[in-house]
Protein backbone atom coordinates (compact mmCIF):
# COMPACT_ATOMS: atom_id res chain seq x y z
CA UNK A 1 0.00 0.00 0.00
CA UNK A 2 2.80 2.39 -0.68
CA UNK A 3 2.49 5.46 -2.53
CA UNK A 4 1.96 5.09 -6.26
CA UNK A 5 4.63 6.55 -8.58
CA UNK A 6 4.27 9.76 -9.54
CA UNK A 7 2.70 10.21 -12.98
CA UNK A 8 4.69 12.44 -15.46
CA UNK A 9 3.56 15.79 -14.00
CA UNK A 10 2.14 17.89 -16.30
CA UNK A 11 3.14 20.80 -14.38
CA UNK A 12 6.58 20.41 -15.78
CA UNK A 13 5.21 21.65 -19.00
CA UNK A 14 4.38 24.78 -17.29
CA UNK A 15 7.16 24.97 -15.41
CA UNK A 16 8.14 28.54 -16.73
CA UNK A 17 4.84 30.15 -16.61
CA UNK A 18 3.88 32.98 -13.92
CA UNK A 19 2.78 31.72 -10.75
CA UNK A 20 -0.82 32.15 -9.10
CA UNK A 21 -0.61 36.23 -9.03
CA UNK A 22 -2.68 36.06 -5.59
CA UNK A 23 -1.31 33.42 -3.64
CA UNK A 24 -4.05 32.19 -1.49
CA UNK A 25 -6.31 32.48 -4.43
CA UNK A 26 -5.82 28.49 -5.59
CA UNK A 27 -8.39 25.89 -4.84
CA UNK A 28 -8.42 21.62 -4.80
CA UNK A 29 -10.79 20.08 -6.88
CA UNK A 30 -10.85 16.93 -5.72
CA UNK A 31 -13.23 14.07 -7.16
CA UNK A 32 -13.92 10.67 -5.03
CA UNK A 33 -16.06 7.72 -5.92
CA UNK A 34 -17.55 5.50 -3.56
CA UNK A 35 -18.52 2.37 -5.24
CA UNK A 36 -22.03 0.55 -5.31
CA UNK A 37 -21.45 -2.80 -3.75
CA UNK A 38 -23.76 -5.81 -4.14
CA UNK A 39 -23.17 -6.93 -0.85
CA UNK A 40 -26.11 -8.26 2.12
CA UNK A 41 -25.20 -5.86 4.74
CA UNK A 42 -24.06 -2.62 3.44
CA UNK A 43 -22.84 0.69 5.57
CA UNK A 44 -21.95 3.57 4.30
CA UNK A 45 -17.79 3.86 4.43
CA UNK A 46 -15.59 6.25 6.89
CA UNK A 47 -13.87 8.40 4.62
CA UNK A 48 -10.87 10.38 5.13
CA UNK A 49 -9.44 12.65 3.06
CA UNK A 50 -5.66 14.15 3.81
CA UNK A 51 -2.43 15.63 2.24
CA UNK A 52 0.46 13.61 2.91
CA UNK A 53 4.05 15.20 2.29
CA UNK A 54 6.95 13.09 0.67
CA UNK A 55 7.61 11.67 4.22
CA UNK A 56 4.56 10.53 4.05
CA UNK A 57 2.99 12.35 7.50
CA UNK A 58 -0.13 14.11 7.22
CA UNK A 59 0.25 17.51 6.39
CA UNK A 60 -3.44 18.08 6.63
CA UNK A 61 -7.23 16.73 7.32
CA UNK A 62 -9.44 17.95 4.82
CA UNK A 63 -12.26 15.37 5.42
CA UNK A 64 -13.82 12.99 7.52
CA UNK A 65 -16.59 11.55 6.53
CA UNK A 66 -18.40 9.57 9.85
CA UNK A 67 -21.59 9.12 11.75
CA UNK A 68 -21.49 11.71 14.14
CA UNK A 69 -25.18 11.46 15.12
CA UNK A 70 -25.18 8.64 17.55
CA UNK A 71 -25.86 8.75 21.19
CA UNK A 72 -23.04 9.30 23.14
CA UNK A 73 -21.11 9.87 20.45
CA UNK A 74 -20.64 6.37 19.77
CA UNK A 75 -19.91 6.69 15.96
CA UNK A 76 -16.45 8.16 16.91
CA UNK A 77 -15.85 4.32 18.06
CA UNK A 78 -15.12 3.48 14.52
CA UNK A 79 -13.23 6.33 13.39
CA UNK A 80 -9.63 4.06 14.58
CA UNK A 81 -10.74 1.62 12.16
CA UNK A 82 -9.39 4.14 9.03
CA UNK A 83 -6.28 3.00 10.62
CA UNK A 84 -3.38 4.88 8.22
CA UNK A 85 -5.24 8.24 8.80
CA UNK A 86 -6.05 7.63 12.74
CA UNK A 87 -2.30 6.92 13.14
CA UNK A 88 -0.71 10.04 11.24
CA UNK A 89 -3.60 12.44 12.04
CA UNK A 90 -7.14 11.43 13.63
CA UNK A 91 -5.94 10.15 16.38
CA UNK A 92 -4.52 13.77 17.57
CA UNK A 93 -7.66 15.76 16.59
CA UNK A 94 -10.64 16.91 17.83
CA UNK A 95 -13.55 15.67 16.33
CA UNK A 96 -16.63 16.98 14.90
CA UNK A 97 -14.17 19.67 13.61
CA UNK A 98 -16.11 22.52 11.44
CA UNK A 99 -15.23 21.95 7.78
CA UNK A 100 -13.44 19.04 8.00
CA UNK A 101 -15.92 16.44 9.30
CA UNK A 102 -19.39 15.66 8.02
CA UNK A 103 -21.77 12.52 7.52
CA UNK A 104 -21.00 9.83 5.54
CA UNK A 105 -21.57 9.64 1.79
CA UNK A 106 -24.02 7.37 -0.41
CA UNK A 107 -22.52 5.40 -3.66
CA UNK A 108 -21.57 7.52 -6.00
CA UNK A 109 -19.30 10.37 -7.00
CA UNK A 110 -18.47 13.43 -4.72
CA UNK A 111 -17.02 16.86 -6.10
CA UNK A 112 -15.42 18.58 -3.80
CA UNK A 113 -13.40 21.67 -3.51
CA UNK A 114 -11.31 22.45 -0.95
CA UNK A 115 -10.57 26.72 -1.47
CA UNK A 116 -7.15 28.49 -0.30
CA UNK A 117 -8.64 29.09 3.09
CA UNK A 118 -8.42 25.19 3.74
CA UNK A 119 -5.33 24.79 1.96
CA UNK A 120 -3.24 27.05 4.68
CA UNK A 121 -0.63 25.52 5.89
CA UNK A 122 0.29 23.25 2.83
CA UNK A 123 3.87 24.85 1.72
CA UNK A 124 4.55 24.87 -2.10
CA UNK A 125 5.14 21.30 -3.45
CA UNK A 126 4.53 17.77 -4.30
CA UNK A 127 2.16 15.63 -2.20
CA UNK A 128 -0.50 12.87 -2.20
CA UNK A 129 -3.99 13.33 -1.44
CA UNK A 130 -4.48 10.35 0.26
CA UNK A 131 -8.01 8.68 0.30
CA UNK A 132 -9.01 6.22 3.02
CA UNK A 133 -12.65 4.07 3.27
CA UNK A 134 -13.19 2.10 6.06
CA UNK A 135 -16.51 -0.28 6.10
CA UNK A 136 -18.37 -1.80 8.53
CA UNK A 137 -18.58 -5.44 8.23
CA UNK A 138 -16.83 -4.64 4.98
CA UNK A 139 -13.27 -3.61 4.03
CA UNK A 140 -10.74 -0.80 4.03
CA UNK A 141 -8.80 0.62 0.97
CA UNK A 142 -6.14 3.27 0.79
CA UNK A 143 -5.44 5.09 -2.51
CA UNK A 144 -2.98 8.00 -2.92
CA UNK A 145 -3.46 10.45 -5.66
CA UNK A 146 -0.14 12.79 -5.97
CA UNK A 147 -0.39 16.71 -7.53
CA UNK A 148 1.80 19.32 -7.33
CA UNK A 149 0.82 22.33 -5.02
CA UNK A 150 0.05 25.44 -5.58
CA UNK A 151 -0.78 24.53 -8.97
CA UNK A 152 0.65 25.91 -12.52
CA UNK A 153 -1.60 27.28 -14.98
CA UNK A 154 -2.93 24.45 -17.14
CA UNK A 155 -2.99 21.68 -14.45
CA UNK A 156 -4.57 18.77 -15.47
CA UNK A 157 -6.04 16.29 -12.96
CA UNK A 158 -3.70 13.47 -10.89
CA UNK A 159 -6.36 10.23 -11.27
CA UNK A 160 -6.11 7.11 -9.28
CA UNK A 161 -8.39 4.72 -8.48
CA UNK A 162 -9.65 2.11 -5.90
CA UNK A 163 -10.24 -1.66 -6.37
CA UNK A 164 -12.67 -2.35 -3.52
CA UNK A 165 -13.43 0.33 -1.42
CA UNK A 166 -12.85 2.80 -3.14
CA UNK A 167 -13.69 4.05 -7.32
CA UNK A 168 -11.69 6.67 -9.22
CA UNK A 169 -10.48 9.84 -7.68
CA UNK A 170 -9.02 12.49 -9.31
CA UNK A 171 -7.27 15.85 -8.01
CA UNK A 172 -6.77 19.12 -10.09
CA UNK A 173 -5.45 21.45 -8.06
CA UNK A 174 -6.86 25.15 -9.37
CA UNK A 175 -4.54 28.56 -9.94
CA UNK B 1 20.79 -48.88 34.67
CA UNK B 2 17.49 -49.59 36.91
CA UNK B 3 14.50 -48.14 35.29
CA UNK B 4 13.91 -46.04 38.44
CA UNK B 5 17.49 -44.76 38.04
CA UNK B 6 16.70 -44.03 34.58
CA UNK B 7 13.47 -42.22 35.44
CA UNK B 8 15.34 -39.82 37.87
CA UNK B 9 17.63 -38.71 35.30
CA UNK B 10 15.19 -38.66 32.76
CA UNK B 11 13.27 -36.25 35.41
CA UNK B 12 16.45 -34.20 36.22
CA UNK B 13 16.69 -33.45 32.48
CA UNK B 14 13.47 -32.09 31.87
CA UNK B 15 13.49 -29.86 35.21
CA UNK B 16 16.62 -28.27 33.65
CA UNK B 17 15.14 -28.15 30.33
CA UNK B 18 11.57 -26.97 31.44
CA UNK B 19 11.97 -23.31 31.09
CA UNK B 20 13.15 -23.50 27.31
CA UNK B 21 11.15 -26.54 25.68
CA UNK B 22 7.90 -26.44 27.70
CA UNK B 23 7.18 -22.75 28.64
CA UNK B 24 3.97 -22.32 29.75
CA UNK B 25 3.31 -18.44 28.82
CA UNK B 26 1.64 -16.17 31.27
CA UNK B 27 0.08 -13.66 29.04
CA UNK B 28 -2.94 -10.69 29.04
CA UNK B 29 -4.48 -10.36 26.05
CA UNK B 30 -6.90 -7.22 25.04
CA UNK B 31 -9.85 -7.37 23.23
CA UNK B 32 -8.02 -4.04 21.08
CA UNK B 33 -5.04 -1.88 22.01
CA UNK B 34 -6.24 0.96 19.64
CA UNK B 35 -9.81 2.76 20.19
CA UNK B 36 -11.09 5.98 19.62
CA UNK B 37 -14.76 7.48 20.20
CA UNK B 38 -15.25 8.45 24.14
CA UNK B 39 -14.74 6.81 27.05
CA UNK B 40 -14.45 3.08 24.92
CA UNK B 41 -14.31 -0.04 27.42
CA UNK B 42 -11.66 -2.76 26.49
CA UNK B 43 -11.90 -7.20 27.58
CA UNK B 44 -9.26 -8.40 28.52
CA UNK B 45 -8.19 -11.98 28.72
CA UNK B 46 -5.42 -13.39 31.15
CA UNK B 47 -4.43 -16.75 31.13
CA UNK B 48 -1.32 -18.95 31.00
CA UNK B 49 -0.96 -21.51 28.24
CA UNK B 50 1.67 -22.80 25.70
CA UNK B 51 -0.35 -21.55 22.61
CA UNK B 52 -0.58 -18.04 22.33
CA UNK B 53 -3.28 -16.91 22.68
CA UNK B 54 -5.73 -19.79 23.48
CA UNK B 55 -6.33 -20.22 26.96
CA UNK B 56 -6.09 -24.13 27.06
CA UNK B 57 -4.45 -24.42 30.58
CA UNK B 58 -4.99 -22.41 33.68
CA UNK B 59 -6.40 -19.20 34.24
CA UNK B 60 -4.26 -16.31 35.45
CA UNK B 61 -5.25 -15.40 38.88
CA UNK B 62 -5.87 -12.00 38.88
CA UNK B 63 -4.41 -10.84 42.84
CA UNK B 64 -1.85 -8.87 41.48
CA UNK B 65 -3.33 -7.23 38.71
CA UNK B 66 -3.45 -3.45 38.19
CA UNK B 67 -4.16 -0.85 35.40
CA UNK B 68 -2.70 2.72 35.83
CA UNK B 69 -3.96 5.65 33.62
CA UNK B 70 -2.42 8.07 31.19
CA UNK B 71 -1.93 10.53 34.69
CA UNK B 72 -0.09 7.60 36.30
CA UNK B 73 -3.04 6.90 38.77
CA UNK B 74 -4.70 3.65 38.92
CA UNK B 75 -7.90 2.83 37.25
CA UNK B 76 -10.23 0.32 38.37
CA UNK B 77 -10.37 -3.16 37.31
CA UNK B 78 -13.98 -4.04 36.28
CA UNK B 79 -16.45 -7.48 36.13
CA UNK B 80 -13.06 -9.57 36.97
CA UNK B 81 -13.92 -13.27 36.79
CA UNK B 82 -11.84 -16.08 36.43
CA UNK B 83 -12.81 -19.90 35.55
CA UNK B 84 -11.20 -22.94 34.56
CA UNK B 85 -8.73 -21.67 31.55
CA UNK B 86 -8.86 -17.65 31.54
CA UNK B 87 -9.85 -14.69 33.92
CA UNK B 88 -11.34 -12.22 32.48
CA UNK B 89 -11.85 -8.09 33.25
CA UNK B 90 -12.91 -5.09 32.13
CA UNK B 91 -11.58 -1.51 31.72
CA UNK B 92 -13.26 2.17 30.89
CA UNK B 93 -10.83 4.23 29.28
CA UNK B 94 -12.38 7.68 30.95
CA UNK B 95 -9.68 10.05 29.69
CA UNK B 96 -7.73 9.81 26.10
CA UNK B 97 -4.61 8.63 26.41
CA UNK B 98 -2.22 4.94 26.95
CA UNK B 99 -2.82 2.84 29.92
CA UNK B 100 -0.79 0.24 31.78
CA UNK B 101 -2.19 -3.08 32.38
CA UNK B 102 0.07 -5.17 35.23
CA UNK B 103 0.21 -8.16 37.01
CA UNK B 104 3.25 -8.07 39.06
CA UNK B 105 3.79 -10.98 41.30
CA UNK B 106 7.09 -10.97 44.36
CA UNK B 107 7.52 -14.01 46.62
CA UNK B 108 10.43 -15.58 48.29
CA UNK B 109 12.20 -19.29 48.24
CA UNK B 110 14.07 -21.08 50.10
CA UNK B 111 15.90 -24.30 50.32
CA UNK B 112 17.36 -25.10 54.11
CA UNK B 113 19.02 -28.64 55.94
CA UNK B 114 17.14 -29.62 59.27
CA UNK B 115 17.87 -32.99 60.62
CA UNK B 116 19.91 -34.21 57.52
CA UNK B 117 16.82 -33.44 55.32
CA UNK B 118 16.50 -30.86 52.46
CA UNK B 119 13.76 -28.87 52.77
CA UNK B 120 12.07 -26.39 50.39
CA UNK B 121 9.52 -23.34 51.60
CA UNK B 122 7.78 -20.47 48.95
CA UNK B 123 6.07 -17.86 50.37
CA UNK B 124 6.37 -13.81 50.85
CA UNK B 125 9.12 -11.64 51.82
CA UNK B 126 7.55 -10.67 55.13
CA UNK B 127 6.70 -14.59 56.55
CA UNK B 128 10.26 -15.40 55.34
CA UNK B 129 12.27 -14.35 58.50
CA UNK B 130 9.58 -16.78 60.72
CA UNK B 131 9.31 -19.53 58.24
CA UNK B 132 13.09 -20.84 58.40
CA UNK B 133 13.73 -22.76 61.62
CA UNK B 134 16.34 -21.61 63.70
CA UNK B 135 18.43 -24.89 63.62
CA UNK B 136 18.29 -24.71 59.84
CA UNK B 137 21.48 -24.72 58.20
CA UNK B 138 22.74 -24.51 54.00
CA UNK B 139 19.73 -22.11 54.02
CA UNK B 140 19.32 -20.86 49.86
CA UNK B 141 17.22 -18.02 50.04
CA UNK B 142 16.05 -16.60 46.88
CA UNK B 143 13.22 -13.79 45.86
CA UNK B 144 11.27 -13.95 42.41
CA UNK B 145 9.54 -11.41 41.14
CA UNK B 146 7.64 -11.78 37.88
CA UNK B 147 5.68 -9.08 35.55
CA UNK B 148 3.36 -9.29 33.07
CA UNK B 149 1.63 -6.53 31.19
CA UNK B 150 -0.19 -5.08 28.54
CA UNK B 151 -0.96 -1.70 26.74
CA UNK B 152 -3.92 -0.01 25.50
CA UNK B 153 -4.83 3.49 23.92
CA UNK B 154 -7.64 5.80 23.46
CA UNK B 155 -6.90 8.39 21.27
CA UNK B 156 -2.96 9.19 20.90
CA UNK B 157 -0.47 7.77 22.84
CA UNK B 158 0.72 8.88 26.07
CA UNK B 159 3.42 7.71 28.41
CA UNK B 160 2.20 8.87 31.99
CA UNK B 161 1.68 5.10 32.37
CA UNK B 162 4.11 3.82 31.42
CA UNK B 163 6.67 5.07 34.37
CA UNK B 164 8.38 2.08 35.76
CA UNK B 165 8.23 1.55 39.81
CA UNK B 166 12.03 0.10 40.16
CA UNK B 167 11.16 -3.58 41.05
CA UNK B 168 11.13 -6.44 39.13
CA UNK B 169 11.95 -6.78 36.05
CA UNK B 170 10.18 -4.34 33.24
CA UNK B 171 10.17 -2.59 30.32
CA UNK B 172 10.69 1.20 29.60
CA UNK B 173 9.58 1.70 26.18
CA UNK B 174 11.49 3.66 23.43
CA UNK B 175 9.01 2.78 20.47
CA UNK B 176 5.60 3.47 22.32
CA UNK B 177 3.97 0.36 23.15
CA UNK B 178 0.17 0.88 21.24
CA UNK B 179 2.02 2.35 18.19
CA UNK B 180 4.09 -0.94 16.52
CA UNK B 181 3.29 -1.04 13.04
CA UNK B 182 5.44 -3.73 10.94
CA UNK B 183 7.27 -1.53 8.70
CA UNK B 184 9.15 -0.23 12.10
CA UNK B 185 11.65 -1.77 14.13
CA UNK B 186 10.64 -1.16 17.93
CA UNK B 187 13.28 -0.57 20.72
CA UNK B 188 13.09 -0.87 24.34
CA UNK B 189 14.18 -1.22 27.36
CA UNK B 190 14.68 -3.84 30.10
CA UNK B 191 15.14 -3.02 33.47
CA UNK B 192 16.00 -5.12 36.40
CA UNK B 193 15.39 -3.53 39.65
CA UNK B 194 15.58 -0.24 37.83
CA UNK B 195 19.16 -0.76 36.06
CA UNK B 196 19.51 -1.77 32.55
CA UNK B 197 19.47 -5.39 31.99
CA UNK B 198 22.67 -6.00 30.09
CA UNK B 199 23.04 -9.53 27.59
CA UNK B 200 19.14 -10.74 28.44
CA UNK B 201 17.85 -12.79 25.42
CA UNK B 202 14.11 -11.47 24.72
CA UNK B 203 11.70 -14.20 23.25
CA UNK B 204 9.77 -12.63 20.41
CA UNK B 205 6.35 -15.11 19.69
CA UNK B 206 3.63 -14.32 17.51
CA UNK B 207 -0.15 -15.09 18.66
CA UNK B 208 -2.25 -16.88 16.34
CA UNK B 209 -0.26 -20.21 15.30
CA UNK B 210 -3.12 -22.37 14.94
CA UNK B 211 -4.10 -21.94 11.56
CA UNK B 212 -0.33 -22.02 10.59
CA UNK B 213 2.69 -24.77 9.94
CA UNK B 214 5.07 -22.97 11.88
CA UNK B 215 4.89 -20.49 14.51
CA UNK B 216 7.28 -17.32 14.37
CA UNK B 217 9.15 -17.04 17.12
CA UNK B 218 12.56 -15.89 17.38
CA UNK B 219 15.05 -14.02 20.26
CA UNK B 220 17.02 -11.17 20.17
CA UNK B 221 19.31 -9.65 22.96
CA UNK B 222 19.52 -6.68 25.05
CA UNK B 223 22.96 -4.33 25.07
CA UNK B 224 24.57 -3.09 27.67
CA UNK B 225 22.16 0.01 27.94
CA UNK B 226 19.52 -2.90 28.49
CA UNK B 227 17.83 -2.02 24.86
CA UNK B 228 16.69 -4.72 22.41
CA UNK B 229 15.09 -4.19 19.13
CA UNK B 230 12.92 -5.89 17.44
CA UNK B 231 11.94 -6.32 13.60
CA UNK B 232 8.50 -7.72 13.18
CA UNK B 233 8.29 -10.35 10.43
CA UNK B 234 4.21 -9.36 10.34
CA UNK B 235 0.92 -7.69 11.99
CA UNK B 236 -0.72 -9.24 14.68
CA UNK B 237 -0.68 -9.95 18.38
CA UNK B 238 2.75 -10.48 19.78
CA UNK B 239 4.14 -11.64 23.35
CA UNK B 240 7.73 -11.06 24.37
CA UNK B 241 9.03 -12.71 27.35
CA UNK B 242 12.81 -12.31 29.28
CA UNK B 243 13.83 -14.00 32.45
CA UNK B 244 17.21 -12.67 34.63
CA UNK B 245 19.19 -13.06 37.44
CA UNK B 246 20.51 -10.89 40.07
CA UNK B 247 21.46 -9.91 43.57
CA UNK B 248 19.65 -7.52 45.69
CA UNK B 249 22.06 -5.35 47.59
CA UNK B 250 22.02 -7.95 50.95
CA UNK B 251 23.32 -10.18 48.12
CA UNK B 252 20.03 -12.20 47.94
CA UNK B 253 19.62 -13.91 44.65
CA UNK B 254 16.85 -12.73 42.38
CA UNK B 255 14.74 -14.20 39.68
CA UNK B 256 13.34 -11.76 37.49
CA UNK B 257 10.74 -12.35 34.49
CA UNK B 258 8.97 -10.02 32.28
CA UNK B 259 6.22 -10.35 29.74
CA UNK B 260 4.43 -8.24 27.57
CA UNK B 261 1.44 -8.33 25.00
CA UNK B 262 2.05 -5.97 21.95
CA UNK B 263 -0.29 -5.60 19.15
CA UNK B 264 1.75 -4.39 15.99
CA UNK B 265 -0.45 -3.26 12.89
CA UNK B 266 -0.50 -3.50 9.33
CA UNK B 267 1.25 0.03 7.78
Amino acid sequence: MRAMKYPTLFAAFTGVATLPSAAGAADLAVSVEIPRLSVAEYHRPYVALWIEGPDEAAVKTLAVWYNGKLAKNEGASWLKDMRTWWRRAGRSMTLPADGVSGPTKAPGKQQLVFTAQQMTGVAPGQYNLVVEAAREVGGREVVRVPFAWPAKPGARPSTAAGITELGAISVTPKP
Amino acid sequence: MSIAIRTAIAAVIALALAPAAQAHRSWLAPSATVLSGAEPWVTVDGAISNTLFYPDHVAMRLDGLKAVGPDGAPVPIQNGSTGKYRSTFDLQLKTPGTYKISNASDGMSASYKLGGETRRWRGSATDFATAIPKEATEVQASSNSRRVETFVTSGAPSTGALKVTGKGLELEPISHPNDLVVSEKARFKLLADGKPAAGVEVEVVLGATRYRAKGQEFKVKTGADGVFEVTWPEPGMYWIEASARGQDPSGMARNFGYAATFEVLPD
